[in-house]
């Protein structure tokens, strides 16, 4: 459990951030300027808040009305920077066991062997960071983080330094630690692919403040909040379960409350959890069951809500099952529709539109 | 080859500029950090006063020490009555008169060093459960070791070449005080200590030609140790 509840004024920037948490991973996510690295600083115990109170699991990290400001070498959270911030001196060895020593021995609960083994180090032990690759020098930027037995990984905008290949690469193995070694972890990201993939529970931020925080589905899935999580990323996340493997076609068959979602090959067994982010701007309407389609999913749902806002663009929240949709189509077909709210429709969403990037191991 | 006379002032020049060196050196650190990564009110004074020694006349300097360090000078004083060190007419004076004479070298060398220090990777350390002082130790100062290499190495050239703070400190002792420089200025002003001189500032020559390789073997390795460092 994570509960945060802190005021801090850090030039003409002020933060004021509550929010309580209780998740595998937390995301915080908001645009570049929003606070999130201003929180997670304040977590880590690198900047000290004016006033508020930081606890994590039951430990009272900071309390300013109590006098409780634990340094950050007593914190135990390990801090996962942007850009890695290997120590240049120290061979891949080195580095990681960094933090090992400095552990208290009753702590020492994650096993070194286990940590390069799962985060792919063996061949890299003895090389020097400068001689390593991106996605090489954040694995080995989370395995030193991990290795000195942290309660909580923060990791801030972990993929912003790394190509599209790496990312996906290091997010791989991410997902492996969080299933792995159950360490709660704090993702920060401004990128709204990576935070649906990984998160559970997501604090919206903006301005400095928390707008809103539960449920990755629930909280991205909101129209009010749509300035905030972004016009042109703006989607729904389903959870699903693996029903089944087409391949001849290699598609992938996702089982959720609403229905089925036929999707481009996914990398899992029968029976797994995984997440299909589905982006608004991806998903049709039409009042009748369409015929004659290359569509491959068409979904019956209710239509929610109706975003208000002017402009040749609208908004619709849809309902199938228990599962959430956005979709978002244009002004004028809203009006020949003649869609209302409570009203009958159906989804169609293209299966060529739900890549790689669009599912994760949930 | 030196004669037992030179060798002697050699040796003794070494000794004064290695004493010199290697008592500055954790005094250097010390403030090259305060000035690098703190602030506080004073700073701008603080920097100025290490400076000092930079910007006077070597005769200012050593005057200095006389009326501090000296038998009757109140640090001097004190001093010898505790702890039973002298500086004045000895050849810690000269390593004295070295070690301030070369002291602003250093600290400005190991500043820029520890200045260009990332410092999320001290902020970093501190994360993964290192105090401040085990940071410092394991982090900052292994980063910092071109520029304390080559600080050291520029107090070491300063101080084998110093003159003026030594002489009016100290005086022109043959056997105690009587370093390189001022062994070849009072044999340039005796009649027919031309030669005698010449050889002596050959010496002077192939010991400095000798610290600078050193030198330059010492940063090459360190900048191994401190990885990227010595590419940038």
């Amino acid at each position: 459990m994570i509960d945060v509840d802190i005021e801090q004024r850090l030039g003409a920037f002020e933060l004021r951030v509550a929010f309580r948490a209780e998740a595998p991973i937390v995301g915080l996510f908001g645009r570049s300027g929003s606070g999130k690295t201003s929180v997670v600083n304040a977590l880590a115990g690198t900047s000290r808040p004016q006033r508020g109170r930081i606890v994590i699991n039951g430990e009272t990290l900071f309390d300013s009305d109590r006098g409780i400001d634990l340094p950050p070498d007593k914190r135990r959270l390990g801090y996962v920077f942007q850009d890695g911030l290997l120590f240049p001196h120290l061979d891949v060895e080195s580095n990681l066991r960094y933090g090992l020593h400095r552990a208290p021995p009753a702590a020492r609960v994650i096993d070194p062997a286990h940590v390069i083994h799962l985060l792919g180090l063996k061949t890299l032990l003895h090389r020097l960071p400068d001689k390593l690759s991106g996605g090489e020098k954040q694995r080995v930027a989370i395995g030193r983080a991990l290795l000195a037995q942290p309660r909580l990984l923060l990791m801030d905008e972990p993929l912003a330094s790394l190509d599209v290949l790496r990312q996906s690469e290091v997010l791989r193995y991410i997902e492996q630690l969080r299933d792995d070694l159950h360490i709660p972890i704090v993702y920060v990201s401004h990128a709204v692919g990576e935070i649906t993939r990984l998160a559970d529970t997501v604090v919206l931020l903006a301005d400095g403040k928390a707008l809103a925080y539960g449920p990755v589905d629930e909280v991205m899935g909101r129209i009010d909040l749509r300035p905030h999580t972004g016009r042109y990323e703006s989607g729904s996340v389903i959870e699903s379960v693996v029903a089944g493997h087409d391949l001849r076609y290699g598609l992938t068959t996702l089982r959720f409350d609403g229905g089925e979602l036929i999707v481009p090959n996914v990398e899992a067994l029968v029976g797994e959890r995984v997440r299909v982010r589905i982006r608004a701007r991806d998903v049709s309407l039409a009042i009748e069951r369409p015929a004659g389609l290359s569509v491959l999913n068409v979904l019956s749902a209710t239509l929610v809500a109706i975003s208000g806002e002017e402009g040749p663009i609208v908004e619709l929240q849809l309902q199938t099952g228990e599962a959430a949709l956005l979709a978002r189509i244009t002004r004028k077909s809203l009006h020949e529709l003649a869609l209302r709210e409570g009203q009958q429709v159906y989804a169609l969403i293209k299966a060529v539109s739900l890549d790689r990037r669009s599912v994760g191991y949930a | 080859m030196p004669n037992p006379t030179e060798l002697g002032i050699i040796v003794l020049s070494l000794k004064v500029a290695l004493v010199g060196v290697a008592c500055s050196l954790p005094p250097a650190i010390f403030f090259a950090y305060l000035l690098a990564r703190t602030n506080f009110p004073g700073k701008t004074m603080l920097d100025a006063i290490v400076h000092l020694p930079l910007v006077l006349p070597p005769v200012v300097v050593g005057f200095a020490l006389l009326l501090l360090f000296g038998r009757k000078g109140v640090l001097g004083a004190w001093l010898a009555d505790w702890f039973g060190i002298v500086f004045a007419f000895r050849w810690t004076g000269a390593a004295l008169a070295a070690a301030i004479m070369g002291f602003p070298l250093m600290v400005r060398a190991i500043r820029l060093s520890i200045a260009a220090i990332d410092r999320r990777l001290e902020t970093v350390a501190r994360t993964l459960g290192g105090s401040r002082a085990w940071v410092f130790a394991s982090i900052t100062l292994p980063l910092a070791l071109p520029g304390i290499v080559t600080g050291a190495l520029l107090s070491f050239a300063r101080s084998l070449g110093e003159f003026g703070a030594t002489i009016t400190f100290v005086s022109n002792i043959p056997g105690e005080t009587e370093t390189l420089p001022l062994a070849i200025y009072s044999l340039v002003q005796s009649p027919g200590g031309d030669a005698q001189a010449l050889r002596l500032s050959l010496f002077a020559v192939v010991l400095s030609i000798a610290a600078l390789i050193a030198s330059e073997w010492l940063t090459r390795r360190s900048g191994k140790t401190a990885g990227a460092d010595d590419r940038r």
